[in-house]
């Protein structure tokens, strides 16, 4: 038998007797970053697609979710750091190994366009402004601008989204010390979900049949798509080392068993697919129950990833 | 630096000094000492290792830190700014040796080697006072250091070097 004991009393917050420094706000954080992230990219694809007329939900509505998301998360963030009067050193350097500093600089272009984004269908929003009179013709010309040049900021979207979807897979991936995390699927993992999550933003804004069937069929096969990427993460895992193992007992076996497999594997993706084949197929089912379900997997997979993850250690 | 795991016997003076030397607050440490229970009595063995940050050459906080706060000094110690860091923590979560702690005043904080001691000659604090003088340190690169001399002729491990990190406290065994 080996028992290995820290002998001269250590016990520093929130790393003995384990790490649990990140909290519900990182895994918040990380769903709304995937969800914003992911209408934005359907906003601008159908954009750049010309099909604005017929999937006015995606670039319209949904929209408006975005810049509230990216606004709450990067508050939770912020009030996250321990050092938060700092917070300004992200912005005087740019560390190319650190996948945090690309999502600093990420977001920084991805916020603002967010609410750029919504301001340039202000007149479609409010048709009986007067823009003409008073303060509002003084930004009538921004608005004007920003509504021509809607396609300029769908080509900056649609790389940044995806940078903005990835990293926070990469980020915890970046992490060898934790072996849950410590997966090159991750990335493309969290990006997958996020995209997944938008897609189910955008049915409930839907504004026509054709539009929520079309993003149901796409959420169809991202949920498809993510369900490979579980099965390959974990494949992946159970060939690994040893800490490698063991990370994957805690979700396979192990105390997050429960609430992986229930809520996100199946309430989350599982479920939601079949009753949106049931839709595609012509049954009639409530378009926000599949919906609703997939954006509730969504973050309860973020919440089991960081709370699991940081159980996964090497040494002790 | 390396430490000699036969000749500690867990005194805990390391981190005592250590808390003295650096104004560690009360209920934090930076060095800690860890204990292996082998085997069942009476066939017992012990192993005793005072443990702390392990200067990795692939450190990956140096690595994730989104501000370089997390630095690699000369001759490769690795310290965090204070002034630079945000507190996100990222580097306590990259470290396999959960070396780093969050400091009351906010920033990150972790064993230093020393620096300020090292640098005008002297020995860390954790290696002066040890009292079995277990402790052995130096520059490994110069085959004249104490820390070279004794690596020569005895054995010795490191912590987790599957996690990838070449971590540089060299436990003799």
């Amino acid at each position: 038998m080996k028992e290995e004991l820290i002998i001269s009393g250590r016990n520093l917050p929130h790393i003995d007797p384990h790490l649990n420094l990140w909290h519900w706000q990182i895994s918040l954080y990380l769903f709304l970053g995937g969800l914003a992230a992911g209408i934005l990219f359907f906003a601008a694809l159908v954009t750049l697609l010309g099909k604005e007329k017929e999937y006015e939900g995606a670039v319209k509505f949904a929209t408006l979710i975005p810049p509230i998301a990216l606004v709450i998360g990067l508050f939770v963030l912020i009030i996250d750091l321990s050092h938060m009067w700092y917070a300004w050193r992200l912005y005087v350097t740019f560390r190319i190994t650190s996948p945090m500093s690309w999502g600093a600089w990420t977001l920084m272009l991805v916020t603002p366009i967010s609410f750029l984004w919504v301001m340039s269908y202000m007149k479609e929003y409010f048709l009986y402004w007067r823009w003409k009179e008073g303060w509002l013709h003084k930004i009538e010309w921004v608005v004007d601008w920003l509504a021509n040049n809607r396609k300029l900021m769908a080509w900056i979207l649609i790389p940044s989204t995806i940078i903005l979807g990835i990293y926070t897979g990469i980020l915890l991936s970046a992490f060898n010390a934790r072996p849950l995390w410590n997966n090159s699927i991750l990335g493309i993992l969290f990006l997958t979900s996020g995209l997944s999550t938008g897609a189910a933003m955008i049915i409930l804004f839907g504004r026509s049949h054709k539009e929520r069937k079309l993003f149901s069929k796409i959420d169809l096969i991202l949920i498809g798509i993510e369900l490979f990427l579980i099965t390959h993460m974990f494949m992946g895992m159970l060939a690994g080392s040893q800490v490698q193992l063991e990370a994957s007992e805690l979700l396979l076996g192990g105390q997050f068993a429960v609430t992986f497999w229930v809520f996100v594997v199946i309430l989350g993706l599982v479920f939601p697919a079949i009753l949106e084949i049931f839709e595609l197929i012509g049954f009639r089912v409530p378009v926000y129950v599949p919906a609703l379900l997939v954006l509730m997997g969504g973050v309860v997979f973020r919440f089991v990833m960081i709370d699991a993850g940081q159980l996964t250690r090497f040494l002790y | 630096m390396a430490i000699d795991t036969n000749k500690c016997v867990g005194c805990t003076d390391c981190v005592v000094a250590c808390q003295t030397e650096n104004n560690v607050p009360i209920g934090f440490c930076r060095d800690w000492i860890t204990e292996t229970v082998d085997g069942t009595y009476p066939n017992i063995e012990i192993e005793l290792r005072s443990e702390r940050c392990n200067h990795c050459d692939n450190a990956p906080c140096v690595r994730c830190c989104p501000t370089g706060a997390s630095q690699v000094a000369d001759g490769g110690i690795v310290i965090t700014v204070e002034d630079e860091c945000i507190g996100c923590g990222a580097c306590i979560e990259s470290c396999p040796y959960e070396a780093r702690y969050t400091h009351p005043e906010g920033y990150v904080d972790k064993c230093t080697f020393c620096l300020h001691r090292v640098k005008e000659g002297e020995l860390p604090a954790c290696v002066s006072v040890c009292p079995t003088k277990c402790m052995y340190f130096g520059d490994i690169d110069d085959p004249n250091s104490d820390v070279s001399k004794v690596m020569k002729f005895r054995k010795y491990k490191t912590l987790a070097p599957e996690a990838g990190t070449d971590p540089h406290i060299f436990y003799l065994i």
